[in-house]
C-alpha cells in the first residue's frame, strides 16, 4: 500500500490518522506526522494538547488505538520503547537520566562495551568510539569524565551521543532547553544542525516560541488532542503559531501597564553568602516589576532564597517596608510581608500529595485559626476564592496538586502566595515549562499586582519575559550585581553582555 | 475523579477499624474467656502502654521522623523512680522528676536529630541502648515493687465491676488532646505538611526544626509517663521494663496506616491499629500462644502494615494514572 507522497525524500517516520484515548479522555483524535530526514520538524501545542502522548506514541511507549506509525513508509507496530529503538527512534528528555558514577563513554555503551578476549571491556575502544561520536556532534568532552557534575546541557549532549551509538535516524527531543541557559541552547542547537545535515530527521518541542522560529523548518500544531495544521514555518509569524495553538487570538503576552513608582518596599543592602554572591545591593518599590536576570548559576535564586530565609547570609541586610528581617527565618519574612513563589514548583512550591485547599491554606496557618483551632470554613474560602481568582482549572478543590497541569500548578503557587497580601513578592522563574496561554495569564496577573502597589521582583531565564514585564532590570554575573538597566535601554544585547560578564553597559 | 482515587488510596485506617470490629466479635463468639469484663480490662490495660506512646509517635511519624527510644525511656523513667522510692523520696516528688526526665531525653533525641541533622532512625536507636544502659546502671538488677497502694490500685485497678480501667479515662482525655492537634490545629497541618515535603513546608513559611522538636521531646513525655504507669500497673520497677515495647508501638502505628514515609495517616486509625494489636495479643494468650509466638506475630504484622497501605495506594495510583494521563499534558 502506498500513500501520496510530496516529491523528495519519502518521510522515515510517520503517524497516519492515530488516536489514542486513555478512558473517557480522547489524548490523541486523527492525528497525523510526517518526519523527513534532514528536517527539524517542530511539535507546537499548549499543556494538554497530546505533545506527550504522540511522542510516547512514536517512542514504543503507547500502542495507537487507531490509526498507522509509518517507517520507511510501512506499518509498523512498537511493542515497546525497546523496538522503537532498535528502529532508529531516540528520545532525548529534559533532564537525563544517567549514572552519575560512570565516566561519559561507559554511558554511552552501558550493557554493549566493545569486548576483548575473555569478555573484558575494552576501555580504549570504548573511550576511542566515544571520541568520535563526540566529533560528530562538534563537542569537547572528555569521554572518562565521571557524568556526576555534567551540567544538564553536558548530559543531553551525551544522550544524543547515545541515541547515534544506537544509529538513531529519528531524535525526539522534549522540550530540552527548558533547563539551559543561552549559550548551552546555542551549542544544542549547533548540534543539531549538524545532525540535520547528515541526515537525521528531529521532532523538537519548545514552549519556547522563537526557538522554533530559530531551529525549525516545518511545524505540527496539536490542540485538545486534535491535529490542526503542519506546515512551513517560512513565512509564519510567532502570533500566527500562538493562534493556532491557543484557537483564538492571544490577548498580548507582556501585558505591562505603567505604574508610577512609589516607596521602596524591599531593601536589600551588600547581602553576601560566601561562595555563593557578595555585595549584592538593591531596592524595589512599591508598583515596580524588576527583573533579575543572568545566567544559571550566578546567584539570582541564591539570593532570593536568603532574602527570605531559606538560607542564612553571611553579611548584610535586608529590609522590608522599612522594617529589618531576622536571618534565617522565613516566618519572619513571611510576617514582614514577603512571599517567594520559588524556582521548583513541584519540590519548594507545592506539597504534591495534598490537595489544593491545603496547599492554598498553608500559607494561612496563622490566619485562618479561630481559639487556636483551624477554622476550616475559613480555610475553604480563602482556598476557594484565590483558585477562582487566579483561574485555576481544577474538578475539586479537594483533589491532590499532582491531578493538575504545571500551568494549572504554578497557578496554585501563586494563589498560595497571593492568599496572604503580599507587599513584596519574588517570583523565580513564575513560566517556565507552562503554555503560552497560561504564561500571558501570569504576565497579566503580575502586572495587575504591581498596579496595586505591590513591589515584584522577578527572576528568569526567559529574556523576552524580562524585557516585556520588568520597569528595570538587574543583572547578576557570578554572584555579583553587574548592571542595573532600565527598562528604556533594555535590550537582548544589554542584558546578555552583562550576564556574560562583557563590559559594563 | 482524583478525588475517587484519593478517597480510596486513605481509608486504610477504616479498613483497619473494621478489622478491628471483626476481630473483636469473632472473639467474643469463639474464645473462651474473652467476653468477660475482667479480661476486656486485661486487655485494655495491657494495651494502654502501647497507646499511650503511640500517640506522640504517631505524630513523629506524620512528620516523617521516628524515636525507637521510646521504650529504653520508659523503663529508664520506672528505673529512677524505683531507685527514688528506695531513697525515701515521696511517690509526690518521683512523678514529676521522671516526667522532666523524659523530656529531657526526648529533648536530646530532638537536638540531635534537629541540630546536626541526623537521621532519627540511627540517632534514637543509639539512645535506646544508651537510655537502656542508664537504666540499668541506676537500679540494676534490682526489682522495687512497694509502692503506695493507691498509686497501684489506680493503674491496675477498673471502675467497679465495668471493662474499664480507672487509667483508661486519663488515655482518653490524651487521646482527644492528640486527636485534636493532628487534626484540628495549624501545629497539626505543619506536621502533615512536613512529612509530605519536608521542603516545601519550610518554603511555606513552618518551622519545621522547631516543631520537630517539639515532638520529639513530648514523645519523651509520654514515653516517661508510659514508664510510670508500667511500674505501677505490673508493680515492679525494673531496668528492663517494657524492653521492646517500641516494635510494638511501631508495629501498631504502621499498621493503622500511618504512612512509614511521612504525611499521611489519621490518629483514629493508628488507635485502632493499637488495640487491634492487643486484641490478638490479648487472643493468642488465651489460646495458650507463647510470648515467643506472640513476638513472631507482632513482627509479620508490621511487614504486612508496611504492605498493606502501600499495595492499596499503589493500585489506586495506578487507577489514576491512567486516568491522569491525559490530563497531564
Amino acid at each position: 500500500m502506498t500513500y501520496p507522497s510530496t516529491t523528495g525524500p519519502a518521510p522515515v517516520l510517520a503517524l497516519r490518522d492515530v488516536s489514542k484515548s486513555f478512558g473517557a479522555v480522547r489524548a490523541l483524535r486523527d492525528v497525523s506526522l510526517e518526519l523527513f530526514p534532514g528536517e527539524v520538524h517542530a511539535l507546537a501545542g499548549e499543556n494538554g494538547a497530546g505533545k506527550s502522548t504522540l511522542i510516547k506514541t512514536l517512542a514504543g511507549v503507547h500502542r495507537p488505538d487507531a490509526g498507522q506509525v509509518l517507517l520507511d513508509g510501512a506499518p509498523v507496530a512498537f511493542h515497546g520503547p525497546g523496538d522503537a529503538r532498535d528502529a532508529g527512534i531516540a528520545v532525548i528528555y529534559q533532564e537525563p537520566t544517567l549514572f552519575p558514577d560512570l565516566s561519559i563513554a561507559e554511558n554511552i555503551f552501558m550493557g554493549r562495551q566493545p569486548r576483548r578476549a575473555l569478555g573484558r571491556i575494552d576501555h580504549r575502544a570504548t573511550h576511542e568510539a566515544t571520541l568520535a561520536l563526540m566529533q560528530r556532534l562538534g563537542v569537547e568532552l572528555d569521554p572518562d569524565r565521571p557524568a556526576r557534575g555534567l551540567s544538564i546541557a553536558d548530559q543531553q549532549i551525551v544522550e544524543i551521543a547515545k541515541a547515534l551509538s544506537f544509529d538513531a535516524r529519528v531524535l525526539i527531543m522534549d522540550e530540552p532547553t527548558a533547563a539551559l541557559t543561552g549559550s548551552e541552547v546555542a551549542r544544542l542547537f549547533g548540534v543539531v544542525r549538524t545532525l540535520r545535515e547528515q541526515g537525521a530527521a528531529v521532532l523538537f518541542i519548545s514552549h519556547r516560541l522563537e526557538e522554533i522560529f530559530q531551529i525549525c523548518q516545518q511545524v505540527t500544531t496539536l490542540r485538545d488532542g486534535a491535529w490542526i495544521a503542519s506546515e512551513p514555518l517560512d513565512g509564519m509569524t510567532e502570533d500566527d503559531l500562538v493562534r493556532r495553538m491557543v484557537g483564538r487570538d492571544l490577548d498580548e503576552l507582556y501585558p505591562k501597564q505603567d505604574v508610577q513608582p512609589g516607596e521602596i518596599a524591599l531593601s536589600v543592602r551588600r547581602l553576601t553568602r560566601e561562595g555563593v554572591f557578595t555585595d549584592v545591593s538593591f531596592d524595589v518599590r512599591r508598583g515596580e516589576i524588576v527583573g533579575l536576570a543572568g545566567l544559571v548559576g550566578a546567584g539570582r535564586t541564591e539570593v532570593a532564597r536568603a532574602v527570605f530565609g531559606i538560607d542564612r547570609w553571611d553579611a548584610g541586610e535586608v529590609t522590608v517596608g522599612g522594617k529589618a528581617l531576622t536571618n534565617g527565618a522565613p516566618s519572619t519574612a513571611m510576617a514582614s510581608g514577603l512571599a517567594l513563589v520559588p524556582e521548583d514548583r513541584r519540590a519548594q512550591g507545592l506539597v504534591m500529595d495534598m490537595s489544593i485547599e491545603r496547599n492554598i491554606g498553608l500559607t494561612g496557618l496563622r490566619t485562618t485559626v479561630k481559639a487556636g483551632f483551624m477554622d476550616r470554613g475559613a480555610e475553604r474560602s480563602r482556598s476557594l476564592d484565590w483558585a477562582v481568582k487566579l483561574q485555576v482549572k481544577y474538578a475539586r478543590i479537594a483533589d491532590t496538586v499532582n491531578t493538575l497541569s504545571g500551568g494549572n500548578q504554578q497557578k496554585v503557587v501563586l494563589a498560595k502566595w497571593l492568599a496572604t497580601g503580599p507587599k513584596v513578592l519574588i517570583v523565580d522563574e513564575p513560566t517556565r515549562g507552562i503554555d503560552v496561554g497560561t504564561k500571558a495569564e501570569v504576565h497579566r496577573l503580575l502586572s495587575e499586582l504591581a498596579a496595586d502597589g505591590v513591589a515584584v521582583l522577578m527572576i528568569s531565564s526567559d529574556l523576552p519575559e524580562i524585557l516585556g514585564m520588568a520597569d528595570r532590570v538587574l543583572v547578576m554575573h557570578e554572584g555579583r550585581l553587574t548592571a542595573e538597566i532600565p527598562r528604556s535601554e533594555a535590550t537582548e544585547e544589554t542584558v546578555m553582555a552583562a550576564a556574560t560578564g562583557r563590559a559594563a553597559a | 475523579m482524583a478525588d475517587f482515587s484519593l478517597s480510596r488510596a486513605v481509608r486504610w485506617d477504616t479498613v483497619v477499624g473494621a478489622l478491628l470490629i471483626v476481630v473483636l466479635l469473632l472473639s467474643f463468639g469463639t474464645v473462651d474467656g474473652f467476653g468477660n469484663a475482667l479480661n476486656l480490662s486485661f486487655l485494655i490495660g495491657n494495651t494502654l502502654p502501647i497507646a499511650l506512646i503511640a500517640l506522640p509517635m504517631t505524630l513523629l511519624v506524620v512528620s516523617g521522623e521516628i524515636d525507637l527510644s521510646v521504650a529504653s525511656t520508659a523503663g529508664l523513667s520506672g528505673a529512677v523512680m524505683g531507685a527514688l522510692w528506695n531513697q525515701g523520696m515521696t511517690i509526690e516528688t518521683i512523678i514529676p522528676i521522671c516526667l522532666l526526665l523524659g523530656v529531657v531525653c526526648g529533648l536530646i533525641n530532638g537536638l540531635l536529630v534537629t541540630r546536626l541533622g541526623l537521621p532519627s532512625l540511627a540517632v534514637t536507636i543509639g539512645t535506646l541502648a544508651a537510655y537502656r544502659g542508664i537504666a540499668q546502671i541506676v537500679l540494676g538488677s534490682d526489682a522495687v515493687t512497694d509502692f503506695p497502694t493507691q498509686y497501684l490500685d489506680f493503674a491496675a485497678g477498673r471502675i467497679g465491676d465495668t471493662f474499664i480501667p480507672y487509667a483508661f479515662l486519663p488515655f482518653l482525655v490524651l487521646l482527644a488532646i492528640a486527636v485534636v492537634t493532628l487534626h484540628a490545629t495549624p501545629f497539626g497541618r505543619s506536621i502533615f505538611a512536613t512529612g509530605a515535603s519536608e521542603e516545601a513546608a519550610r518554603f511555606a513559611g513552618i518551622r519545621v526544626k522547631r516543631q520537630k522538636l517539639i515532638l520529639f521531646t513530648m514523645t519523651g513525655l509520654m514515653a516517661s509517663l508510659t514508664g510510670i504507669f508500667w511500674a505501677l500497673h505490673y508493680a515492679s520497677a525494673r531496668y528492663d521494663n517494657a524492653t521492646g515495647l517500641e516494635l510494638s508501638v511501631v508495629a501498631a502505628v504502621l499498621l493503622g496506616g500511618i504512612d512509614f514515609d511521612g504525611g499521611k495517616g489519621t490518629l483514629g486509625g493508628a488507635i485502632a491499629g493499637v488495640f487491634l494489636l492487643g486484641a490478638l495479643q490479648n487472643v493468642m494468650s488465651l489460646q495458650d500462644v507463647s510470648a515467643q509466638s506472640q513476638i513472631v506475630v507482632t513482627g509479620v504484622l508490621l511487614v504486612l502494615s508496611v504492605l498493606g497501605p502501600r499495595v492499596a495506594r499503589q493500585i489506586s495510583v495506578a487507577r489514576a494514572g491512567r486516568r491522569a494521563a491525559q490530563t497531564l499534558r
